[in-house]
């Protein structure tokens, strides 16, 4: 647990960076600092272990001051990533990695050996071990930064940007194997980043802070999303928090109606008498759904994989509403394909049918709220 | 090795003598509108240029002065440095100190070495032949070439790598020694390769002072040359020279290389 207790920091030439700032980050959670420029999350991030002092107020690590640790002693029990990695360009990879291990003291071959575990870890070839930063691409150089931050195995973890130096595609690939890392690691991480988007789909805890470092709403993600404390908050959280919040509703079950289909390959005669309508779902032979096919009177020949719609999304049984939702709306004949664990068809279901479904979940929680707010 | 400078300066003026045709000279200086006839007509004596038979006529003598030059050459550069890292150190980390460092280290730098040369024993309580009053200036100089090589050197470390690097607990001592100095080799060094070629050429105005080194062959040349067309010693040591400057060169260049693998790697394409 790290938490901040009335921070305050002024720079010398009088900027107030942050202001009396009071935030719990809980244990084995992810807490987010997000906000505009200037607001003061990369300070607050830095006041944690110490790069910047704070001017008033104290930060605790569990129940100790973390002013009472010596610098070096607090920063090396925590693990630090950054935008570029900051990898050290002199030093092999598996160096890289190994650097807090040998600064506390454990032998060259432990640590080397550690190393190695870690960069498998995050997902690099051990062949990458012996090479330098500069022949790393950016998504693998912010893979060794994760697992240099590791490598002590810290309790805590302060990532700055993290995942913003790499192209989109990269960034998301990143984000999910961070979580799915987090979930094995349950470390108490603190990240700092810009992006609300980023904010929502990686924090437990989302700490909005505004210009001048106040902080401007603590909240879970679908709460900042729903509930948003005022409108710098709702200004910051964007357009589409409504429908973008549906992705942190589950579903449940969505009672998928049965729907006809062909195997790649039939005739096209035979697929055009199962259709409901003009459009009839095509599976491979395992019941996996890979596309709509439209349906043309008096087409012959079979069902090729060329002439098929692909075009709608689909929404796993375990998936959201946004996903739910989602697929209908994208699917070519307005039905939403649900699939099981297994990638199998499991039904369909119309956008209708899941607003009807969004309508009664939510209008259960107003008139929870309500009751709430009333009594 | 205070001593050395004189006898083998004596030693080479008389040879210089000795070598010397004795007609021709006394013919030149008596008559000299005859003298620039004649000595165009013997404007050519075989051997005028010929560096390699003098380097073998005198390999012993040579090859001592060359030894003494490059010590002189290169004692300096390493003092120099050892001067100039710390004073780029506070140059960089305390940035208001970096014009006023690097303006005084300009300002030493234009200081004419023969003067400093002159005025070294003045200055320092040195014997007149002490080669202490040639390492001297010649470490001035190179701590003037480093100060700002050395600052903009550490300035060429990444500003994400210095944070990561405190963050994972260096202290600013392990900091510099473990991360920055390391990263700050190629700059420092094409500092340094400046420093040690100058050096080579700047030991050689030492013979002002009398001190033993490769620019006595050009004090031996003028005189030589004044009793007819007769340059090889010249020739010979500015062929050490660059020789030396070459392979003094070419060792900072291998050292900078050993010591960055990290600089060789192919990128990503």
């Amino acid at each position: 647990m790290i938490r901040f207790d009335h921070v305050t920091k002024r720079f010398p030439d009088g900027t107030v960076a942050v202001d009396d700032l009071s935030l719990e980050a809980a244990s084995g959670k992810i807490t987010v600092l997000v906000g505009p420029s200037g607001c003061g999350k990369t300070t607050s991030l830095r006041m944690i272990n110490r790069m910047i002092e704070p001017s008033a107020g104290t930060i605790w690590l569990d129940d100790r001051d973390t002013a009472g640790f010596s610098a070096s002693d607090l920063r090396r029990g925590m693990g630090y990533v950054i935008q570029h990695a900051g990898l050290f360009p002199h030093r092999t990879i598996v160096d890289n990695v190994a650097t807090v291990p040998l600064l506390l003291g454990t032998s060259k071959a432990q640590a080397r050996s550690r190393a190695m575990e870690l960069l498998e870890r995050v997902g690099l070839d051990a062949s990458v071990a012996k090479r330098y930063p500069a022949q790393l691409s950016g998504g693998q150089q912010q893979r060794v930064g994760v697992a240099r931050a590791l490598a002590a195995d810290p309790p805590v973890m302060l990532m700055d940007e993290p995942f913003s130096a790499v192209d989109p595609v990269v960034r998301a690939q990143l984000q999910d194997e961070f979580l799915r890392l987090q979930h094995d690691l349950g470390k108490t991480i603190v990240l700092v980043t810009h992006d609300i988007d980023e904010a929502v789909k990686l924090g437990d805890r989302i700490a909005v802070l505004r210009t001048g470092g106040h902080l401007a709403q603590f909240a879970a993600p679908t709460e900042l999303l729903t509930r948003p404390a005022d409108d710098f908050v709702a200004g910051f959280v964007g357009r589409d928090r409504g429908y973008r919040a549906l992705g942190f509703e589950a579903a449940g079950d969505l009672d998928p109606q049965r729907e006809p289909t062909v195997v790649v390959g039939s005739d096209r005669a035979a697929a055009a008498s199962v259709a409901l309508d003009s459009w009839v779902l095509v599976v491979t032979e395992h019941d996996e759904p890979m596309g709509w096919l439209a349906i043309v009177p008096g087409a012959t020949g079979q069902v090729e994989p060329t002439l098929l719609n692909r075009g709608g999304t689909r929404v796993s049984v375990s998936g959201s509403f946004r996903d739910a939702l989602d697929a209908a709306l994208s699917s070519p004949s307005g039905r939403g394909v649900v699939i099981d664990e297994d990638s199998r068809l499991v039904g369909t279901v119309t956008a209708g049918e899941v607003v009807r479904r969004i309508e009664a979940q939510l209008g259960d929680r107003r008139a929870t709220a309500q009751i709430a707010a009333v009594g | 090795m205070s001593t050395a400078g004189s006898p083998l300066l004596a030693g080479l003026e008389q040879r210089a003598q000795l070598a010397a045709p004795p007609g021709l000279g006394r013919q030149v200086l008596s008559a000299p509108l005859a003298g620039l006839e004649q000595r165009a007509q013997l404007a050519a004596p075989p051997g005028q240029w010929d560096f390699v038979g003098y380097f073998r006529s005198h390999t012993s003598d040579v090859m001592s002065l060359l030894g003494q030059h490059v010590w002189l050459a290169v004692i300096p550069v390493v003092l120099g440095l050892i001067i100039a890292l710390p004073v780029g150190y506070v140059a960089r980390r305390f940035s208001w100190t970096y014009p006023p460092l690097v303006s005084i280290a300009g300002l030493l730098y234009t200081i004419p070495s023969i003067a400093l040369f002159v005025l070294a024993p003045g200055i320092l309580g040195t014997q007149i032949l002490d080669p202490v009053n040639v390492l001297f200036p010649l470490t001035i100089y190179t701590v003037a070439l480093l100060v700002r090589v050395v600052a903009d050197g550490l300035a060429s470390v990444p500003t994400d790598v210095l944070q990561s690097a405190t963050a994972m607990g260096y202290g600013s001592f392990a900091r510099l020694i473990r991360v920055e100095l390391p990263i700050a080799v190629p700059v420092i060094s094409t500092g340094l390769r400046v420093a040690a070629v100058s050096n080579v050429g700047l030991v050689t105005v030492a013979t002002a002072i009398g001190t033993a080194q490769l620019g006595q062959l050009f004090s031996t040349g003028l005189q030589m040359s004044s009793f007819r067309s007769y340059y090889a010693p010249i020739v010979l040591g500015i062929v050490l020279c660059l020789l030396l400057a070459l392979v003094l060169d070419g060792a900072i260049v291998v050292g900078t290389r050993l010591l960055t693998p990290w600089r060789r790697v192919v990128r990503p394409s």
